[in-house]
């Protein structure tokens, strides 16, 4: 765009009749991205901008609800040291949540795009199933599942491996609770990434001697990377900030920075400031853990 | 590396057969290929002819008989195990290593000291050398047809497999890795086993070639060999151009058959025809017909015909001939004279050609 601007400028090199054009084209570009990027600024930026700004902001001592426009540090001085506890369950459990995830999607994604043949359609149906009904009930289901009266519990008990007899409200019910939500998350990128491989890439290991398992670690594993990365993203994210799973699931005790957060926008008086401090730093601990993870594990195309 | 098979010698395929479903891909085929020869196995699409390779490089495993080279049985091992290395059609190069490690793959994974000199060496030899830190994806399509034969030579495999390896190419870059092949198949003598269904390329560069049709091998031998006298009407149509009619055998005149094609009587010498009586398929190459304006001297084969369509190639002009039977036939007159024949389309002509030269095959494919 830019190069064509500056030959059009140029009088020796100028057509007339291609300014116009190269201006239409541009124009079309703009008219497209509009709804797009209006709707991030009224949705997105906007919010972003007055949670920031709520974020700083100063109680009325006495009026609980009422706050003024400051410079408040202090609201991101307490959300770090009262909870730093809640942010570091969040990233254990969301991470633990990642690798199981992972470790249950790679093989049932391999399984769909190399061994399914014509059960594939229907394991990517049984996959995607579960978003037709909603993320509250299928977690509710899970807390009946996980219910100490439940036949999970109930063969746990039996083989006496759980230490005090529930699963239902532990961190346990939570991990799994979570690595079940986002589970298709994980699958669908990693199974589009393998789908996609062309299989005499992976013909090729064997050709030049490799077995299966090398063939799986150099090549297979390798080729399917971008969707493993974007998988744990996708499950990671979502994950870190979620407070249903622990709020259905989970135990009184030792919340996820979701439920704090949740708790203070709705159920403390006068909890905005902290809650939108809070709302911050954990987009801002995301940022920089993605950002460490993307530099470490990335390859040049995302998905 | 376990299970890893040293084998040397002849590459020997025994009886083998592969079907899938009720589909027999391969049928039943018998065949010996001589160390360090290029081989060349040429057929249509669907003739069996990827999964022979496939059962070579034992990328499939055959529903009977066996895969030999030299006296090692390699039926039923793994690709891994075989000393036998593939060019994959589409040339299947890892993405996610540069093309100095796609190269070193082989090497490294028989734990090979020096994979990356190997790697090198290998690139130099298809003149690779200048992109060995890039990606594949860096590369064009006849860069990477280099990179993936390197990635196969690099091990010296007993036999190395090319499954269609130029079809991806335009005709010149085409043009000019044939002759790369057989420059660098010469230097390295190793046995090349060449499938494709580019008649011209599997002429100009196997010493012997196999047609294969429906899961069988039609006809076997030199190109020449296979171009002057095909065996079967197969080969005849597939390989080059045929002017053909069916026809059936009248008499026999000495060394000679005499062939009734349409109420032309033609001749055709008795060592060159499958049959001996009854249905023929009578054939004779374009360039193997002459064309005069006025009837030949006792040459023995002549027909009259009409002038179609002249064409003008610069070494030689095509004609098209109506012959009286209904069929068109196809002419090639080197343009040898100062005078050309300069005819015209309508113009009347007469054909002729050494008996010699023609050519008779069974009228009817075998079932």
């Amino acid at each position: 765009m830019s190069a064509l601007a500056q030959v059009a400028g140029d009088p020796t090199l100028d057509p007339p009749a291609a300014a116009p054009e190269v201006k239409r084209r541009s124009w079309t570009a703009y008219v497209l991205m509009l709804p797009g990027v209006l709707w991030l600024c009224v949705f997105f930026l906007l919010p972003l901008v007055q949670l920031a700004s709520v974020s700083l902001q100063s109680r009325y001592p006495g009026f609980p609800g009422y706050y003024y426009r400051d410079l408040n540090f202090s609201n991101y001085a307490s959300a770090l040291t009262d909870y730093a506890p809640h942010f570091a369950r969040s990233f254990l459990y969301a991470g633990l949540a990642t690798f199981l995830a992972f470790a249950v999607a790679y093989p049932l994604a391999y399984a769909m795009a190399f061994k399914a043949g014509r059960w594939r359609n229907f394991m990517m149906i049984c996959v995607i199933a579960p978003f037709f009904t909603s993320f509250i009930l299928r977690t509710f289901a899970w807390s009946q599942i996980l219910a100490d009266e439940g036949w999970v519990a109930g063969v746990l008990n039996f083989l006496h491996l759980l230490p005090n007899g529930h699963i239902i409200n532990t961190p346990i019910a939570v991990v799994a609770g979570l690595t079940y939500n986002f589970l298709p998350f994980m699958v669908l990128p990693i199974y589009a990434s393998l789908e996609r491989a062309d299989p005499r890439v992976i013909e090729a290991g064997g050709d030049l001697y490799a077995n299966g398992f090398t063939t799986f670690r150099t090549v297979t594993l390798p080729i399917s990377m971008p969707g493993v990365l974007a998988g744990t993203l996708l499950t990671f994210i979502p994950a870190a900030g979620d407070f249903v799973n622990m709020e259905l699931l989970g135990p009184q005790r030792g919340k996820m920075i979701g439920n704090v957060i949740n708790d203070q926008f709705l159920a403390v008086p006068g909890g905005y400031p902290v809650a939108a401090a809070l709302s911050f730093t954990l987009m801002a601990a995301i940022l920089v853990l993605v950002f460490l993870y993307v530099r470490r594990f990335g390859t040049e195309d995302l998905v | 590396m376990a299970g890893f098979r040293e084998a040397r010698g002849d590459l020997r395929l025994d009886a083998v057969t592969k079907t899938f479903g009720d589909f027999t891909a391969v049928d039943g085929i018998d065949l010996q290929v001589p160390r360090g020869s290029f081989f060349a196995l040429l057929g249509p699409s669907g003739c069996g002819k990827t999964t022979t390779l496939r059962m070579i490089a034992g990328l499939e495993q055959p529903t009977a008989g066996r895969v030999l080279i030299g006296d090692t049985d390699l039926t039923g091992s793994r690709p891994y195990e075989r000393p036998v290395n593939t060019v994959f059609q589409s040339y299947a190069l890892f993405p996610h290593l540069t093309i100095r490690d796609n190269v070193a793959f082989g090497p490294k994974r028989r734990r090979a000291a020096d994979a990356d000199e190997k790697a090198d060496d290998a690139l130099n030899l298809v003149q690779m050398a200048g992109f060995a830190a890039r990606k594949p994806a860096q590369l064009s399509g006849g860069q990477q047809q280099r990179v993936a034969l390197a990635r196969a030579l690099v091990n010296h495999p007993e036999v190395l497999l090319l499954d269609e390896p130029l079809g991806a190419l335009d005709l010149k870059l085409r043009r000019e890795m044939q002759v790369e092949l057989k420059r660098i198949q010469t230097e390295v003598g190793l046995t090349f086993i060449h499938v494709t269904h580019d008649q011209e390329e599997a002429m100009t560069m196997a010493d012997t070639v196999a047609v294969m049709n429906r899961g069988r091998i039609e006809q076997l031998g030199a190109p020449e060999e296979l171009y002057d006298l095909p065996r079967t009407r197969f080969v005849a149509d597939f390989l080059g151009q045929a002017n053909t009619g069916v026809g059936t055998i009248k008499d026999v005149e000495g060394d000679h058959l005499v062939v009734n094609v349409l109420g032309t009587p033609v001749k055709i010498l008795k060592s060159r025809s499958q049959v001996h009586e009854g249905d023929v398929l009578f054939g004779v190459r374009p360039e193997k017909v002459t064309v005069s304006r006025t009837r030949p001297e006792g040459a023995g084969n002549d027909v009259r015909g009409v002038v179609r369509d002249v064409s003008f190639l610069g070494v030689a002009t095509s004609y098209l001939v109506d012959m009286p039977s209904g069929a068109t036939w196809s002419c090639y007159e080197q343009n040898l004279d100062v005078e050309p024949l300069d005819l015209r389309p309508g113009d009347e002509v007469w054909l002729t050609w050494n008996p010699g030269h023609a050519f008779g095959v069974p009228a009817e494919e075998p079932a």
